[in-house]
Protein backbone atom coordinates (compact mmCIF):
# COMPACT_ATOMS: atom_id res chain seq x y z
CA UNK A 1 0.00 0.00 0.00
CA UNK A 2 1.79 3.53 -1.35
CA UNK A 3 1.14 6.09 1.07
CA UNK A 4 0.50 9.52 0.70
CA UNK A 5 2.63 11.52 2.88
CA UNK A 6 0.30 14.30 5.35
CA UNK A 7 1.50 16.07 8.34
CA UNK A 8 -0.73 14.97 10.82
CA UNK A 9 -1.91 18.20 12.81
CA UNK A 10 -5.30 16.78 14.84
CA UNK A 11 -4.41 16.46 18.84
CA UNK A 12 -8.09 15.57 19.12
CA UNK A 13 -10.48 13.25 17.41
CA UNK A 14 -14.04 14.41 17.81
CA UNK A 15 -16.13 13.68 14.93
CA UNK A 16 -15.13 12.61 11.02
CA UNK A 17 -17.66 15.22 9.86
CA UNK A 18 -14.54 17.30 10.39
CA UNK A 19 -12.17 15.09 8.50
CA UNK A 20 -11.03 15.55 4.93
CA UNK A 21 -10.59 11.80 2.74
CA UNK A 22 -6.69 12.35 2.96
CA UNK A 23 -6.43 12.24 6.36
CA UNK A 24 -9.47 9.46 6.86
CA UNK A 25 -7.61 7.36 4.55
CA UNK A 26 -4.53 8.52 6.28
CA UNK A 27 -5.46 6.94 9.87
CA UNK A 28 -6.77 3.51 7.62
CA UNK A 29 -3.23 3.34 6.32
CA UNK A 30 -1.50 3.85 10.24
CA UNK A 31 -4.13 1.19 11.35
CA UNK A 32 -2.94 -1.15 8.63
CA UNK A 33 0.24 -0.83 10.34
CA UNK A 34 -0.82 -1.54 13.79
CA UNK A 35 -2.45 -5.25 12.80
CA UNK A 36 0.49 -6.97 13.08
CA UNK A 37 1.20 -6.11 16.48
CA UNK A 38 -1.73 -7.95 17.52
CA UNK A 39 -0.51 -11.00 15.60
CA UNK A 40 2.65 -11.68 17.36
CA UNK A 41 4.11 -13.60 20.65
CA UNK A 42 4.43 -10.38 22.38
CA UNK A 43 1.57 -8.27 21.45
CA UNK A 44 2.97 -4.86 22.77
CA UNK A 45 4.87 -1.75 20.98
CA UNK A 46 6.80 0.79 23.50
CA UNK A 47 5.15 4.10 21.17
CA UNK A 48 3.09 5.36 23.91
CA UNK A 49 5.60 4.42 26.71
CA UNK A 50 5.53 6.80 29.53
CA UNK A 51 1.95 8.10 28.67
CA UNK A 52 -1.45 7.96 30.43
CA UNK A 53 -4.60 7.81 29.24
CA UNK A 54 -7.77 7.68 30.71
CA UNK A 55 -11.00 5.55 29.76
CA UNK A 56 -13.63 8.51 30.99
CA UNK A 57 -17.23 6.65 30.61
CA UNK A 58 -20.09 8.47 31.36
CA UNK A 59 -22.32 5.56 29.84
CA UNK A 60 -21.87 2.24 29.83
CA UNK A 61 -19.83 -0.16 27.38
CA UNK A 62 -17.92 -3.39 27.08
CA UNK A 63 -16.89 -3.65 23.59
CA UNK A 64 -15.69 0.36 22.84
CA UNK A 65 -13.91 0.40 26.35
CA UNK A 66 -12.04 -2.65 26.23
CA UNK A 67 -10.62 -1.74 22.99
CA UNK A 68 -9.55 1.09 24.10
CA UNK A 69 -7.98 0.11 27.19
CA UNK A 70 -5.92 -3.06 25.45
CA UNK A 71 -5.03 -0.28 22.50
CA UNK A 72 -3.44 1.35 24.67
CA UNK A 73 -1.63 -1.34 26.68
CA UNK A 74 -0.29 -2.57 23.56
CA UNK A 75 1.03 0.59 23.26
CA UNK A 76 3.07 0.28 26.32
CA UNK A 77 0.65 3.19 27.33
CA UNK A 78 -0.93 3.50 31.38
CA UNK A 79 -4.28 3.67 31.19
CA UNK A 80 -6.87 4.86 34.27
CA UNK A 81 -10.47 3.06 33.87
CA UNK A 82 -12.79 5.94 35.32
CA UNK A 83 -16.56 5.03 35.49
CA UNK A 84 -19.50 7.00 36.46
CA UNK A 85 -20.82 4.58 39.53
CA UNK A 86 -17.35 5.06 41.45
CA UNK A 87 -16.51 8.32 40.36
CA UNK A 88 -17.00 11.89 42.28
CA UNK A 89 -19.70 13.07 39.57
CA UNK A 90 -22.14 10.94 41.89
CA UNK A 91 -21.20 13.66 44.25
CA UNK A 92 -21.83 16.20 41.55
CA UNK A 93 -18.30 17.22 40.53
CA UNK A 94 -19.05 18.57 36.92
CA UNK A 95 -17.46 17.05 34.00
CA UNK A 96 -14.64 19.67 33.43
CA UNK A 97 -13.80 19.47 37.12
CA UNK A 98 -13.45 15.62 36.92
CA UNK A 99 -11.63 16.14 33.75
CA UNK A 100 -9.38 18.72 34.97
CA UNK A 101 -8.55 17.12 37.98
CA UNK A 102 -7.48 13.96 35.71
CA UNK A 103 -5.50 16.35 33.95
CA UNK A 104 -3.91 17.59 37.31
CA UNK A 105 -2.03 13.28 37.24
CA UNK A 106 -0.37 14.22 34.45
CA UNK A 107 -2.41 12.16 31.34
CA UNK A 108 -2.00 12.98 28.43
CA UNK A 109 -5.06 11.36 26.40
CA UNK A 110 -8.60 11.50 27.01
CA UNK A 111 -11.36 8.60 25.82
CA UNK A 112 -14.44 9.84 26.85
CA UNK A 113 -18.12 8.39 26.52
CA UNK A 114 -21.13 10.46 27.36
CA UNK A 115 -24.35 10.87 26.88
CA UNK A 116 -24.28 14.49 26.04
CA UNK A 117 -23.69 15.05 22.59
CA UNK A 118 -21.14 18.05 22.24
CA UNK A 119 -18.82 17.14 25.21
CA UNK A 120 -15.68 15.58 24.08
CA UNK A 121 -15.60 18.77 21.87
CA UNK A 122 -16.24 20.67 25.40
CA UNK A 123 -13.59 19.02 27.17
CA UNK A 124 -10.91 19.44 23.89
CA UNK A 125 -11.35 23.40 24.03
CA UNK A 126 -10.76 23.42 28.17
CA UNK A 127 -8.15 21.06 28.86
CA UNK A 128 -4.66 20.68 27.24
CA UNK A 129 -4.62 16.77 27.09
CA UNK A 130 -5.62 14.95 23.57
CA UNK A 131 -9.35 14.28 23.52
CA UNK A 132 -10.99 11.00 21.80
CA UNK A 133 -14.32 10.69 20.83
CA UNK A 134 -15.56 7.24 22.19
CA UNK A 135 -19.08 8.16 21.38
CA UNK A 136 -21.28 11.35 22.58
CA UNK A 137 -24.91 11.26 22.64
CA UNK A 138 -26.28 10.70 19.31
CA UNK A 139 -23.74 12.93 17.41
CA UNK A 140 -20.67 10.30 16.36
CA UNK A 141 -18.99 7.38 17.66
CA UNK A 142 -15.83 8.49 15.09
CA UNK A 143 -13.48 5.15 16.01
CA UNK A 144 -16.31 3.03 14.87
CA UNK A 145 -17.02 4.50 11.97
CA UNK A 146 -12.98 4.37 11.02
CA UNK A 147 -13.09 0.71 11.96
CA UNK A 148 -16.29 0.17 9.45
CA UNK A 149 -14.83 1.79 6.71
CA UNK A 150 -11.10 -0.24 6.95
CA UNK A 151 -12.83 -3.61 7.75
CA UNK A 152 -15.10 -2.96 4.23
CA UNK A 153 -11.66 -1.16 2.71
CA UNK A 154 -9.77 -4.32 3.58
CA UNK A 155 -12.17 -6.91 2.35
CA UNK A 156 -13.57 -5.02 -1.09
CA UNK A 157 -10.37 -2.94 -1.20
CA UNK A 158 -12.15 0.57 -1.99
CA UNK A 159 -15.39 2.10 -1.18
CA UNK A 160 -15.57 4.29 -4.14
CA UNK A 161 -18.78 3.50 -6.07
CA UNK A 162 -20.02 0.74 -3.25
CA UNK A 163 -23.87 0.71 -2.40
CA UNK A 164 -24.21 0.95 1.36
CA UNK A 165 -27.48 0.37 3.17
CA UNK A 166 -27.31 1.39 6.98
CA UNK A 167 -30.69 -0.20 8.71
CA UNK A 168 -32.92 0.18 11.37
CA UNK A 169 -32.76 3.30 14.39
CA UNK A 170 -30.79 6.02 12.10
CA UNK A 171 -32.49 8.69 14.65
CA UNK A 172 -30.29 7.76 17.90
CA UNK A 173 -27.49 6.00 16.59
CA UNK A 174 -24.00 8.30 16.76
CA UNK A 175 -22.73 5.12 14.76
CA UNK A 176 -24.59 6.25 11.50
CA UNK A 177 -23.52 9.43 11.89
CA UNK A 178 -19.84 8.45 12.10
CA UNK A 179 -20.76 5.53 9.32
CA UNK A 180 -22.21 8.29 7.05
CA UNK A 181 -19.38 10.33 7.02
CA UNK A 182 -16.57 8.25 6.46
CA UNK A 183 -18.31 6.36 3.80
CA UNK A 184 -19.63 9.44 1.88
CA UNK A 185 -16.39 10.85 1.93
CA UNK A 186 -14.43 7.69 1.15
CA UNK A 187 -17.05 7.50 -2.52
CA UNK A 188 -19.56 4.95 -1.43
CA UNK A 189 -23.24 5.78 -1.77
CA UNK A 190 -25.25 5.16 1.42
CA UNK A 191 -28.89 4.71 1.58
CA UNK A 192 -30.46 4.98 5.12
CA UNK A 193 -33.30 2.00 5.79
CA UNK A 194 -35.54 2.33 8.61
CA UNK A 195 -39.00 3.27 9.67
CA UNK A 196 -39.88 6.99 9.30
CA UNK A 197 -40.27 7.16 12.79
CA UNK A 198 -36.63 6.13 13.40
CA UNK A 199 -34.83 8.47 10.60
CA UNK A 200 -33.36 11.41 12.35
CA UNK A 201 -34.71 15.27 11.77
CA UNK A 202 -33.47 16.94 8.78
CA UNK A 203 -32.19 13.60 7.62
CA UNK A 204 -32.28 15.47 3.91
CA UNK A 205 -29.16 17.77 4.63
CA UNK A 206 -27.05 14.81 4.97
CA UNK A 207 -25.42 13.41 1.56
CA UNK A 208 -27.64 10.18 1.83
CA UNK A 209 -30.88 8.84 -0.04
CA UNK A 210 -33.70 7.31 2.07
CA UNK A 211 -35.61 3.86 2.05
CA UNK A 212 -38.41 2.83 3.40
CA UNK A 213 -38.76 -0.46 2.88
CA UNK A 214 -35.49 -2.81 2.56
CA UNK A 215 -36.74 -5.57 0.04
CA UNK A 216 -36.85 -2.22 -2.17
CA UNK A 217 -33.17 -1.88 -1.65
CA UNK A 218 -31.27 -5.16 -0.32
CA UNK A 219 -31.04 -6.35 -3.78
CA UNK A 220 -28.22 -3.52 -4.93
CA UNK A 221 -26.43 -3.63 -1.96
CA UNK A 222 -22.34 -4.46 -1.25
CA UNK A 223 -22.88 -3.89 2.36
CA UNK A 224 -25.39 -3.95 5.14
CA UNK A 225 -24.96 -2.04 7.96
CA UNK A 226 -27.36 -2.91 10.67
CA UNK A 227 -27.69 -1.06 13.88
CA UNK A 228 -29.24 -1.67 17.29
CA UNK A 229 -32.44 -1.02 18.32
CA UNK A 230 -31.30 1.41 21.21
CA UNK A 231 -34.27 1.02 23.72
CA UNK A 232 -32.60 2.90 26.35
CA UNK A 233 -32.54 6.41 24.36
CA UNK A 234 -36.19 6.17 23.30
CA UNK A 235 -39.23 7.71 25.41
CA UNK A 236 -42.08 6.68 23.42
CA UNK A 237 -42.06 3.04 21.57
CA UNK A 238 -41.35 4.36 17.82
CA UNK A 239 -42.95 0.83 16.36
CA UNK A 240 -46.31 -1.07 16.91
CA UNK A 241 -44.07 -3.89 17.95
CA UNK A 242 -41.21 -5.44 17.96
CA UNK A 243 -42.36 -8.38 15.71
CA UNK A 244 -43.55 -6.23 13.05
CA UNK A 245 -40.20 -3.91 12.98
CA UNK A 246 -38.49 -7.32 12.80
CA UNK A 247 -40.49 -8.36 9.91
CA UNK A 248 -39.94 -5.51 8.07
CA UNK A 249 -36.46 -4.20 8.88
CA UNK A 250 -35.07 -7.64 10.61
CA UNK A 251 -31.73 -9.41 7.94
CA UNK A 252 -33.55 -12.72 8.07
CA UNK A 253 -32.42 -15.85 6.35
CA UNK A 254 -35.31 -15.34 3.66
CA UNK A 255 -34.31 -11.81 3.24
CA UNK A 256 -30.73 -12.53 2.88
CA UNK A 257 -31.45 -14.79 -0.41
CA UNK A 258 -32.02 -11.81 -2.25
CA UNK A 259 -29.00 -9.74 -1.61
CA UNK A 260 -26.04 -9.92 -3.87
CA UNK A 261 -23.94 -13.02 -2.80
CA UNK A 262 -20.81 -11.38 -1.35
CA UNK A 263 -22.86 -8.48 0.58
CA UNK A 264 -21.32 -7.69 3.43
CA UNK A 265 -23.21 -8.32 6.47
CA UNK A 266 -21.98 -5.27 9.55
CA UNK A 267 -23.31 -4.47 13.18
CA UNK A 268 -21.68 -2.38 15.54
CA UNK A 269 -22.58 -4.83 18.47
CA UNK A 270 -24.02 -5.74 20.66
CA UNK A 271 -26.82 -7.64 18.83
CA UNK A 272 -30.66 -8.03 19.80
CA UNK A 273 -30.71 -11.91 18.44
CA UNK A 274 -33.47 -12.04 16.13
CA UNK A 275 -34.77 -8.39 16.30
CA UNK A 276 -32.47 -6.90 13.78
CA UNK A 277 -30.70 -10.06 12.51
CA UNK A 278 -31.31 -13.63 13.15
CA UNK A 279 -28.69 -15.69 14.44
CA UNK A 280 -28.01 -17.37 11.39
CA UNK A 281 -27.16 -14.44 9.91
CA UNK A 282 -25.11 -12.59 12.23
CA UNK A 283 -23.08 -16.26 12.04
CA UNK A 284 -23.03 -16.82 8.61
CA UNK A 285 -20.63 -16.47 5.83
CA UNK A 286 -20.98 -12.68 5.17
CA UNK A 287 -21.04 -11.68 8.55
CA UNK A 288 -17.85 -9.28 9.40
CA UNK A 289 -19.25 -8.48 12.91
CA UNK A 290 -16.51 -10.18 14.46
CA UNK A 291 -13.33 -8.92 12.23
CA UNK A 292 -14.68 -5.41 13.21
CA UNK A 293 -13.78 -5.98 16.49
CA UNK A 294 -10.70 -6.90 15.84
CA UNK A 295 -10.04 -4.28 13.23
CA UNK A 296 -11.21 -1.83 16.03
CA UNK A 297 -8.21 -2.92 17.83
CA UNK A 298 -5.37 -1.55 14.88
CA UNK A 299 -8.11 1.14 14.50
CA UNK A 300 -7.75 2.85 17.88
CA UNK A 301 -3.88 1.82 18.25
CA UNK A 302 -3.58 4.06 14.85
CA UNK A 303 -6.05 6.51 16.67
CA UNK A 304 -4.05 6.77 19.59
CA UNK A 305 -0.59 7.04 18.17
CA UNK A 306 -1.96 10.06 15.58
CA UNK A 307 -3.22 12.01 18.44
CA UNK A 308 -0.38 11.79 20.07
CA UNK A 309 1.67 12.88 17.15
CA UNK A 310 -0.41 15.81 16.60
CA UNK A 311 -0.05 16.89 20.04
CA UNK A 312 3.59 16.85 19.62
CA UNK A 313 3.20 18.94 16.44
CA UNK A 314 1.03 21.75 18.04
CA UNK A 315 3.52 21.95 20.71
CA UNK A 316 6.58 22.09 18.81
CA UNK A 317 4.28 25.11 16.84
CA UNK A 318 3.58 26.74 20.33
CA UNK A 319 7.38 26.60 21.21
CA UNK A 320 8.45 27.93 17.50
CA UNK A 321 5.77 31.12 17.77
CA UNK A 322 6.71 31.51 21.70
CA UNK A 323 10.63 32.25 21.13
CA UNK B 1 39.22 -5.96 4.62
CA UNK B 2 40.48 -6.57 1.13
CA UNK B 3 36.75 -5.70 0.27
CA UNK B 4 36.80 -2.15 2.01
CA UNK B 5 40.29 -1.02 -0.12
CA UNK B 6 38.75 -2.03 -3.26
CA UNK B 7 35.97 -0.15 -2.69
CA UNK B 8 37.51 2.62 -1.65
CA UNK B 9 39.80 2.51 -4.66
CA UNK B 10 36.46 2.58 -6.56
CA UNK B 11 34.81 5.27 -5.16
CA UNK B 12 37.36 8.00 -6.13
CA UNK B 13 37.46 6.46 -9.74
CA UNK B 14 33.74 6.87 -9.88
CA UNK B 15 33.67 10.06 -8.31
CA UNK B 16 35.77 11.76 -11.00
CA UNK B 17 34.30 9.94 -13.80
CA UNK B 18 30.68 10.10 -12.89
CA UNK B 19 30.84 13.98 -12.57
CA UNK B 20 32.54 14.29 -16.11
CA UNK B 21 29.61 12.35 -17.64
CA UNK B 22 26.73 13.35 -15.97
CA UNK B 23 27.44 16.90 -14.54
CA UNK B 24 26.41 16.16 -11.33
CA UNK B 25 26.22 19.29 -8.57
CA UNK B 26 29.28 19.95 -6.44
CA UNK B 27 27.89 19.20 -3.20
CA UNK B 28 26.67 15.86 -5.00
CA UNK B 29 29.01 13.15 -4.70
CA UNK B 30 28.57 9.62 -5.92
CA UNK B 31 29.88 7.10 -3.57
CA UNK B 32 28.70 4.26 -5.53
CA UNK B 33 27.70 3.32 -8.59
CA UNK B 34 25.49 0.81 -10.24
CA UNK B 35 28.19 -1.71 -10.86
CA UNK B 36 29.42 -1.20 -7.56
CA UNK B 37 26.12 -1.59 -5.69
CA UNK B 38 26.13 -5.30 -7.20
CA UNK B 39 29.45 -6.06 -6.63
CA UNK B 40 29.39 -4.87 -3.14
CA UNK B 41 25.79 -7.01 -2.62
CA UNK B 42 27.49 -10.30 -4.06
CA UNK B 43 30.13 -9.91 -1.87
CA UNK B 44 28.19 -9.26 1.08
CA UNK B 45 26.40 -12.70 0.52
CA UNK B 46 30.10 -14.21 -0.05
CA UNK B 47 30.93 -13.10 3.47
CA UNK B 48 27.21 -14.33 4.87
CA UNK B 49 28.01 -18.03 3.51
CA UNK B 50 31.69 -18.24 4.57
CA UNK B 51 30.26 -17.22 7.83
CA UNK B 52 27.49 -19.71 7.66
CA UNK B 53 27.75 -23.21 9.52
CA UNK B 54 26.32 -26.34 8.02
CA UNK B 55 22.98 -26.88 10.00
CA UNK B 56 22.51 -22.89 10.58
CA UNK B 57 19.05 -21.72 9.58
CA UNK B 58 19.49 -18.31 8.49
CA UNK B 59 16.76 -15.73 7.51
CA UNK B 60 16.96 -11.99 6.34
CA UNK B 61 14.89 -9.53 7.59
CA UNK B 62 15.14 -5.50 6.48
CA UNK B 63 14.47 -2.53 7.29
CA UNK B 64 11.75 -0.25 5.80
CA UNK B 65 12.10 0.81 3.17
CA UNK B 66 16.11 0.67 1.44
CA UNK B 67 16.86 -2.47 3.71
CA UNK B 68 13.59 -3.86 2.41
CA UNK B 69 15.39 -4.05 -0.90
CA UNK B 70 18.43 -4.66 -0.03
CA UNK B 71 17.68 -7.37 2.17
CA UNK B 72 15.62 -9.26 -0.75
CA UNK B 73 18.84 -8.89 -3.32
CA UNK B 74 20.48 -10.37 -0.17
CA UNK B 75 18.38 -13.46 0.37
CA UNK B 76 17.72 -14.19 -3.48
CA UNK B 77 21.88 -14.70 -3.94
CA UNK B 78 21.57 -16.06 -0.65
CA UNK B 79 19.04 -18.74 -2.16
CA UNK B 80 21.06 -19.88 -4.92
CA UNK B 81 24.32 -20.06 -3.66
CA UNK B 82 23.40 -22.01 -0.30
CA UNK B 83 20.84 -23.91 -3.06
CA UNK B 84 17.93 -23.26 -0.64
CA UNK B 85 15.46 -20.90 -0.28
CA UNK B 86 16.10 -18.32 2.44
CA UNK B 87 13.08 -16.82 4.08
CA UNK B 88 12.90 -12.98 3.96
CA UNK B 89 11.02 -10.35 5.89
CA UNK B 90 10.46 -6.59 6.26
CA UNK B 91 10.36 -4.91 9.37
CA UNK B 92 9.09 -1.46 10.31
CA UNK B 93 10.60 -0.20 13.12
CA UNK B 94 8.49 3.26 13.63
CA UNK B 95 6.76 1.79 16.84
CA UNK B 96 9.94 1.28 18.20
CA UNK B 97 12.04 4.33 17.54
CA UNK B 98 13.88 6.56 20.19
CA UNK B 99 12.78 9.53 18.69
CA UNK B 100 8.81 8.99 18.49
CA UNK B 101 8.18 10.95 21.02
CA UNK B 102 10.43 13.44 20.38
CA UNK B 103 9.84 14.86 16.43
CA UNK B 104 12.41 17.11 14.89
CA UNK B 105 11.89 18.75 11.62
CA UNK B 106 9.09 18.75 9.29
CA UNK B 107 8.47 14.88 8.83
CA UNK B 108 6.18 12.44 10.45
CA UNK B 109 6.97 9.25 11.48
CA UNK B 110 4.81 7.03 9.08
CA UNK B 111 3.94 2.99 10.35
CA UNK B 112 3.84 0.85 7.94
CA UNK B 113 3.36 -2.44 8.44
CA UNK B 114 5.87 -5.60 9.65
CA UNK B 115 5.93 -8.44 7.14
CA UNK B 116 7.62 -11.28 8.46
CA UNK B 117 5.83 -14.76 7.07
CA UNK B 118 7.79 -17.06 9.22
CA UNK B 119 9.06 -18.20 12.86
CA UNK B 120 12.10 -16.01 13.60
CA UNK B 121 12.98 -18.77 16.96
CA UNK B 122 16.25 -20.23 16.86
CA UNK B 123 17.24 -18.87 13.36
CA UNK B 124 20.16 -16.58 12.41
CA UNK B 125 18.89 -13.46 11.29
CA UNK B 126 20.93 -11.52 9.12
CA UNK B 127 19.15 -8.08 10.01
CA UNK B 128 19.91 -5.79 6.81
CA UNK B 129 19.88 -1.66 6.50
CA UNK B 130 20.98 0.14 3.50
CA UNK B 131 23.02 2.69 5.90
CA UNK B 132 24.68 1.93 9.54
CA UNK B 133 25.37 5.34 10.81
CA UNK B 134 24.31 6.75 14.48
CA UNK B 135 22.93 3.05 15.67
CA UNK B 136 19.58 4.41 16.59
CA UNK B 137 17.68 2.52 13.75
CA UNK B 138 19.59 -0.92 14.75
CA UNK B 139 18.51 -0.59 18.54
CA UNK B 140 14.90 -0.70 17.40
CA UNK B 141 15.52 -2.89 14.86
CA UNK B 142 16.63 -5.32 17.44
CA UNK B 143 14.18 -4.30 20.31
CA UNK B 144 11.20 -5.00 17.32
CA UNK B 145 12.96 -8.53 16.63
CA UNK B 146 13.41 -9.28 20.28
CA UNK B 147 9.58 -8.97 20.56
CA UNK B 148 9.27 -11.46 17.73
CA UNK B 149 10.79 -14.12 18.66
CA UNK B 150 13.81 -15.70 19.92
CA UNK B 151 16.58 -15.99 16.91
CA UNK B 152 19.73 -17.76 17.55
CA UNK B 153 21.54 -14.85 16.57
CA UNK B 154 20.91 -11.49 15.16
CA UNK B 155 24.17 -10.48 12.36
CA UNK B 156 23.98 -6.85 11.18
CA UNK B 157 24.80 -6.47 7.29
CA UNK B 158 24.66 -3.16 5.94
CA UNK B 159 25.84 -1.52 2.03
CA UNK B 160 27.02 1.56 3.80
CA UNK B 161 28.96 1.58 7.04
CA UNK B 162 29.19 5.35 8.00
CA UNK B 163 31.51 6.63 10.96
CA UNK B 164 29.22 8.43 13.78
CA UNK B 165 28.03 5.43 16.05
CA UNK B 166 26.02 7.02 19.40
CA UNK B 167 25.42 3.26 20.18
CA UNK B 168 27.83 0.32 21.31
CA UNK B 169 26.41 -1.38 17.43
CA UNK B 170 28.90 -2.75 14.86
CA UNK B 171 28.10 -4.15 11.38
CA UNK B 172 29.31 -7.94 10.87
CA UNK B 173 29.03 -7.58 7.22
CA UNK B 174 29.74 -4.44 5.16
CA UNK B 175 29.85 -3.36 2.02
CA UNK B 176 31.42 0.66 2.14
CA UNK B 177 32.84 1.97 4.93
CA UNK B 178 32.96 5.73 4.63
CA UNK B 179 33.94 9.16 7.25
CA UNK B 180 31.58 12.06 6.17
CA UNK B 181 31.35 15.47 7.79
CA UNK B 182 28.32 15.40 10.11
CA UNK B 183 26.58 17.83 7.32
CA UNK B 184 26.44 15.57 4.88
CA UNK B 185 23.98 12.97 4.25
CA UNK B 186 24.10 9.30 2.47
CA UNK B 187 21.44 8.43 0.10
CA UNK B 188 20.71 5.40 -1.04
CA UNK B 189 18.62 4.77 -4.33
CA UNK B 190 17.73 1.20 -5.80
CA UNK B 191 15.82 0.57 -9.16
CA UNK B 192 13.00 -1.05 -7.53
CA UNK B 193 12.19 2.36 -5.71
CA UNK B 194 14.00 5.27 -7.09
CA UNK B 195 14.87 4.24 -10.58
CA UNK B 196 18.44 3.67 -10.03
CA UNK B 197 21.11 1.95 -8.20
CA UNK B 198 23.14 4.39 -6.89
CA UNK B 199 24.72 5.69 -3.70
CA UNK B 200 25.33 8.96 -3.01
CA UNK B 201 26.48 11.62 -0.28
CA UNK B 202 24.79 15.44 -0.45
Amino acid sequence: MNKKQIIWKHKHLIGLRDFSREEIEYILDTAHGFEEVSTRNIKKAPTLRGKVVVNLFFEDSTRTRNSFTLAANRLSADVIEFTEKVSSTSKGETLLDTARNLEAMGIDIVVIRHSAGGAPKFLSRNINACVVNAGDGCCEHPTQGLLDVYTIRKIKDSLEGLKIAIVGDIAHSRVARSDIYAMTKLGAEVILVGPPTLMPAKVEQLPVKVSYSLDDVIGQLDVINMLRIQFERMGVNPFPSVKEYSHYFGLTVDRMKKAKKDILVMHPGPINRGLEMESEVADGPNSVILRQVTNGLAVRMAVLFLVNQGAMMQDKKERLEGQ
Amino acid sequence: MRLLNRVLVDILSTTVSDFWNTGLSKNMEVLLSSDKIADCITALADEIVLKTSKGDKIAVIGIRSRGEILAKRISDILSKKLKTKIPCGTLDITLYRDDINNPHGDSQPIVRSTEIGFDIDDKIIILVDDVLYTGRSIRAAMDALIDLGRPKAIRLAVLVERAGRELPIAADFAGLKIDLPAEKNVQVNFVESDGKDRVIAI
